[in-house]
This record gives structure tokens, C-alpha cells and sequence, in this order.
């Protein structure tokens, strides 16, 4: 045997890299290409845009959080500078201002990665000279600091209106007048395809592969030859760039910005997101932005307490499955292929059980709360059931499914801890 | 007289009031193996941290192939070509052992800090990898996280991440401190093998290991070089004796 075979033989093989790294994307693709197919409604189209520009919201922000081992709590800076430059961009296009009469509209995230990087490129230079504490702190500054400039340079920012354009200018692309929400959807699932891909390729890279290293040991990272301060700085520009790309997909479907793009709360949200999908994870902030848009969009539509939901399925993400739902969904599968698939199966099955059991507690005592405290005397009626405050069906029904849940999942770990 | 690699000149290195390191001098020629020995606390590592670049002296230089790098950033240092390994495995976690060891060799074979090439795809990264990988006795372990290795296995890697980048001035940090017997022969064998050719500085306490291996020895006791010699006549120093072989037994013989 040579040398060469026996070097391959330390990298996947070409059946491995296929089912691993070509058939997701082949499916992501297929996926994309089929839904318009099925006649979805106006709302469907709606929110399936907001999922398109937050999967690749948190996947930008998995690169530095995730890859690189940096906490930031202003990422939406990178999102809102990317998506504000396209929008101004979208003005001149439709102004035919010098050169800018001849690039189409369909091109507009690009021009938003460069505004991400760019402000990914100032801002990074002095925040990402270290890490840990001292760079969360920064990015949180830099953030209340955009976003206090934003209402002073109206010119840019356009103060509390935003500033706003139309995208139906320009050069037509593929024959796409970006018009009817139909014809926007090709435009961000393109670009959601084109992100994704971008980002996975980049975990691929030199660069990608020590932005880990650096995440994992910094120190060590000098001694083979790098300093660690360029690596996060230029991880850090790639991913303000990736944030402007997703920051340009929404100037296009919204074609408006307004200061409150760049604000804590986004910048927030897309660390939920990025969190509850799972960090460890490249897939792990797709599952995250698609669940967490549908619950921002369609679970407030049912209950007005929606954010205490969002808040407590973070908590419990954060205490409970750190690896995010993506460690939760690969768990699995991998328990079901392991050697003891009947204990597994029956130890997870009480988890879940547990879970619901504990969710209906959480959902009886939030919804009764929130409208004895709204004092409208409106009754939480769930299935026909009467669950007024005073009640004492209200208080036991909380306690006994709270305790069961809470004994089924403690039942679960104790077994799971005997079995390893 | 050979070329020297690395030469230390009146190194001085302070802590507040606390002097570690005291007025060091030493020379050490190309191709030379070179062992540190001294008592817990004698500062063999802080000796190690102002060669290599993670403190700065307090006064004196050190200069690698002629050319000074006291207070230079470590992967400046790293680039003309010296490498160190730690006394306590310092590896990267969360990545297989390929992964750790292709990390190392990067850097060398100019991949820099690429961001628009796949690390996959370039021949000479993965077969240096490979030859890392072999002669460091870890091939079969190439696709287990870096993480879940045993200890021995664990101080192998943190060997060959150090070799990987091709540096011909070494420097390594108890080796092979908590090893069994048979781990320590393997490991000796190893370094033998993985710094042939090249300028090898040793800490260590395996007095076994020491007179295996080196060519010359210095015995550092409270931050000074009390004696810098051939293993031989290191044995036979009276003044080493009474500081810090004391009560020690050397082997009597050279292997």
C-alpha cells in the first residue's frame, strides 16, 4: 500500500462526502424548488421570506458565535448597516445615479454584504482584539451606540421612518420584476441557497478550520503560527458580511429600514435563534430561525403571552439540550442506531412525555395569569374546560400536570443515568 | 564551532520583586539535543515562555539563527521557525486528531489565512498530515475527536502539532511527564525520530530520558545556569550534586 491511498483513506470517502456534504444541499434545493408548486397563500409566502433572511441571519452570526467562540450582543449592527446601505443603493438605482442604472435589483445583497463587512471591518478592528468578556462588552457598546447614531444622522438612517425605496426598478434579472410576492420568493430563496452555501463552504477553508482552532485555543494558535486577533478579526468581517447579505434580502422584501433593525432586540433575537437551533451545529441555526420566525409570526396570532413561551423554551434550551434542537434531533437518531435502541427509546419517550406534561402546566398558569392580571374577566377556556383564577380545577390541573412532568423527565435521567 | 540556532544572552525575567529568571547566558549550536534539568520552581518554564514568545523578558535577548526575537509575538517567532509543545497537553478539543494535526501544518505550506480555498482539495496539506500522523504513531486514531485520547496518546499529539509545521529548532516541555514506563520509551523513540536533524531543547525530570537523549545538559536552579555540559561531566559536578542531584541516583551508564 502507498502513501497515497493510505492519505485518502484518513478523508471520507466519495460516498461519505456525498450523502454528507452534496445530498443536503441537492434536497435544500429541491425543497426550494418545490413549495411554489403547492399554491402557497400570501401568508405563507410572507413568513417563508422571513425565514429565508433569518436562517441566513443566524447562520452569519453561528460564525462568530458557534466557529469562532465570540459572543455578540449586537449582531443586527452588521444586518441593519448591510440592509440600510441596499436601500439607499435601491434609491440610486432607481435615480439611474452614475453606474448604479445598470446594476439590477436582484444584486442588491451583495451590495448589502459589502456595507456588513465593511462596518464588520471598523467596528471588528478595535472589539476583536480579544475575546470573551471584554468582546461582548464591546459589541453590546457598539450596539446602543449605532443605534443612538441612528436617530442623529438622519440622512442615512432617515430617523424613525426608516428609510424606505422600491424594488421594482432596474434591470430585470431572469425575468423576475420583483413585484408580486411570487417573483420575490425566487429572489430570496436564491439568496438564502447562495448564503447557505457560502457559509458552509467557508467552514471548509483554511481560515474556517482555524477560526475553530482559535475558538478552542487561542494560545496554541500563536505556536503553530497565527495570531489569533487576525483570525477573529477576519472571521468577524465575513460574518458582518454574510449579516448585510441577509440585511439586503430584507431592503428588497420589505424595501424599507428603519433604526429599529439594528437595535438590541434583533440583535437578541438572532442570538435566541442561533441558541435554541444549536450552536455546535452548521444546521443547528437553520432549525433555530425557521422555528423561532414561525413562533414570532404565527404563535402571537394565538396568544399575546408569546414572548414569556420564547423566553422560557430559551431557558430551557440553555439549561436542559445546550446542543439546540439540532442536538436533540441528531441525538436521536444517533440513540436509535445505537446498541441499546429499546432503553433509549423508552428513556426518551418519558422525556417527551415529561416535557408535554410540564408545557400544558406552563401554558395553563401563563394564559390564566396573563388575563387575571389583564382584569377583563376573561376566562381561559382550553377544550371546553372553565380555568378562572379562583377556581381550584385551575390550580390542581397546574400542579398535577407541573409534578407529573417533572417526575417523568426525573424518572428519564435516573435511568439514563444507570444505564451509562 | 557550528553555527548557533539559539543563543540567550543575559536573559532577565521579573515578576514584581520576584526574579525568575537570573541573568541567563547560553548557546545552543544547530543540531544539538539540549536538556534543561532542574528542581520544581527553578523556572524551566519561564525559560521556555520568553524563548518562545509568550512573556517578554525583563532585560537581554535572545536571538534564533543570529536574528533577535525577545518580545516578538509568538507566530512571528513561530515563522523563523521555532515550535514548542506544552507541559500540559494543549490541543484543540473539539477537533479530531487530523483535524489538530492539519492545523499545524498550514501555516508552513502557505494556506495563510485563505478564506477561498477548500482545505480539502490541496495534495500537499493532506499528505504532510499524513506523514505527521504516521510518524507520530497516531494513523489509527486519525478520526477520533482530540478529546477522547488517552493521556500518552494525547502527549503524542501535543508532539506532533509541534513538529507539523516543519520547525527546526524544537522545544519541549516535559514530554513525557506522567507516563508509564513503556509510554516514556515510545515517546523517546518518537522524539528521536520526529526531531532528527534538528535543534531539539528538552525540559525534563526523567533523569533517564535526559542522559538517553541529550547531547549536553544545563542545570537550571533558582533562575541561573549553575552548569551547562555533556551528560558526562554533568554526572561528575559537584556543585550539581549538592544543588539538586542530592539524594537523586543517576543512572551509571549511558545507554
Amino acid at each position: 500500500m502507498t502513501d497515497t491511498t493510505d492519505f485518502q483513506n484518513l478523508a471520507p470517502s466519495a460516498g461519505q462526502k456525498f450523502r454528507q456534504r452534496t445530498l443536503p444541499f441537492l434536497i435544500l434545493a429541491a425543497i426550494l424548488l418545490a413549495i411554489p408548486m403547492t399554491g402557497p397563500s400570501r401568508t405563507f409566502y410572507t413568513v417563508a421570506h422571513q425565514m429565508g433572511i433569518n436562517v441566513v441571519f443566524a447562520l452569519s452570526y453561528n460564525m462568530i458565535l458557534g466557529k469562532a467562540g465570540l459572543l455578540s450582543f449586537g449582531h443586527a449592527v452588521y444586518f441593519g448597516l448591510g440592509g440600510y446601505l441596499a436601500v439607499h443603493a435601491m434609491g440610486w438605482i432607481e435615480e439611474e445615479i452614475g453606474l448604479w442604472g445598470s446594476i439590477p435589483m436582484f444584486f442588491l445583497p451583495i451590495i448589502g454584504f459589502f456595507g456588513g463587512a465593511l462596518a464588520g471591518a471598523t467596528i471588528g478592528w478595535p472589539s476583536t482584539r480579544r475575546a470573551g468578556t471584554t468582546f461582548a462588552m464591546i459589541s453590546l457598546g457598539v450596539a446602543e451606540l449605532i443605534f443612538a447614531a441612528a436617530f442623529m444622522f438622519d440622512s442615512f438612517f432617515g430617523g424613525e421612518q426608516g428609510i424606505s425605496g422600491d424594488r421594482m426598478n432596474g434591470i430585470e434579472l431572469f425575468g423576475l420584476s420583483l413585484g408580486p410576492i411570487a417573483e420575490v420568493y425566487w429572489f430570496i430563496a436564491f439568496w438564502m441557497f447562495v448564503g447557505i452555501l457560502g457559509m458552509w463552504a467557508f467552514t471548509r477553508t483554511p481560515l474556517g478550520r482555524l477560526s475553530e482552532a482559535t475558538r478552542d485555543n487561542a494560545q496554541r494558535v500563536q505556536f503553530i503560527g497565527y495570531n489569533p486577533q487576525r483570525v477573529r478579526y477576519m472571521v468577524f468581517i465575513i460574518a458582518g458580511g454574510f449579516a448585510g447579505l441577509a440585511g439586503g434580502m430584507a431592503a428588497v422584501n420589505y424595501e424599507i429600514f428603519t433604526p429599529d433593525a439594528l437595535s438590541l432586540l434583533p440583535s437578541g433575537f438572532v442570538l435566541i435563534m442561533a441558541y435554541v437551533g444549536g450552536i455546535t451545529y452548521f444546521v443547528g441555526p437553520i432549525f433555530g430561525a425557521i422555528l423561532l420566525t414561525y413562533m414570532q409570526s404565527m404563535l402571537s396570532d394565538f396568544t399575546e403571552a408569546w414572548l414569556l413561551y420564547l423566553g422560557a423554551l430559551f431557558i430551557g434550551i440553555v439549561m436542559f439540550a445546550p446542543r439546540g434542537l439540532a442536538g436533540i434531533i441528531f441525538g436521536f437518531f444517533d440513540g436509535l442506531r445505537g446498541a441499546e435502541r429499546g432503553a433509549f427509546l423508552k428513556g426518551w419517550i418519558t422525556s417527551l412525555v415529561g416535557g408535554l406534561f410540564m408545557l400544558i402546566g406552563l401554558i395553563i398558569l401563563v394564559e390564566v395569569s396573563v388575563r387575571w392580571s389583564n382584569g377583563y374577566g376573561e376566562i381561559y377556556e382550553p377544550f371546553g374546560l372553565h380555568l378562572d383564577h379562583a377556581s381550584p380545577l385551575t390550580w390542581l390541573l397546574f400542579l398535577a400536570t407541573t409534578g407529573a412532568g417533572i417526575g417523568l423527565t426525573a424518572l428519564a435521567n435516573r435511568h439514563k443515568e444507570g444505564t451509562t | 564551532m557550528t553555527a548557533i540556532a539559539l543563543s540567550l544572552k543575559d536573559l532577565n525575567k521579573s515578576f514584581g520583586p520576584a526574579k525568575i529568571i537570573d541573568n541567563v547566558t547560553l548557546d545552543i549550536e544547530k543540531g544539538e539535543r539540549h536538556a534543561i534539568i532542574g528542581p520544581n520552581g527553578a523556572g524551566k518554564s519561564t525559560l521556555f515562555n520568553l524563548i518562545s514568545g509568550l512573556y517578554t523578558p525583563t532585560s537581554g535577548s535572545v536571538t534564533l539563527h543570529g536574528e533577535e526575537i525577545s518580545g516578538m509575538a509568538p507566530h512571528l517567532i513561530n515563522h523563523r521557525g521555532l515550535s514548542r509543545s506544552f507541559q500540559v497537553s494543549n490541543i484543540f478539543t473539539n477537533m479530531t486528531v487530523r483535524e489538530n494535526v492539519r492545523c499545524g501544518v498550514l501555516n508552513a505550506l502557505g494556506q495563510g489565512y485563505a478564506f477561498w480555498r477548500n482545505i480539502g482539495s490541496n495534495k500537499e496539506v493532506q499528505t504532510r498530515t499524513f506523514e505527521i500522523l504516521d510518524r507520530c504513531g497516531l494513523v489509527d486514531k486519525a478520526a477520533l475527536p482530540a478529546s477522547l485520547l488517552p493521556y500518552a496518546d494525547q502527549r503524542a499529539l501535543e508532539i506532533a502539532i509541534t513538529i507539523a509545521g516543519g520547525a527546526d529548532v524544537i522545544l519541549l516541555d516535559e514530554p513525557t511527564a506522567g507516563m508509564s514506563h513503556s509510554e516514556t520509551e515510545r515517546a523517546v523513540q518518537l522524539i528521536r525520530t520526529a526531531t532528527e536533524g534538528k535543534t531539539l531543547i528538552i525540559v525534563e525530570h526523567d533523569m533517564g530520558v535526559i542522559f538517553d537523549l541529550a547531547d549536553r545538559i544545563s542545570v537550571l536552579v533558582y533562575g541561573d545556569i549553575i552548569a551547562s555540559d555533556t551528560p558526562q561531566n554533568i554526572r561528575g559536578n559537584a556543585k550539581v550534586r549538592e544543588a539538586y542531584l542530592g539524594d537523586e541516583d543517576l543512572p551509571e551508564e549511558i545507554a
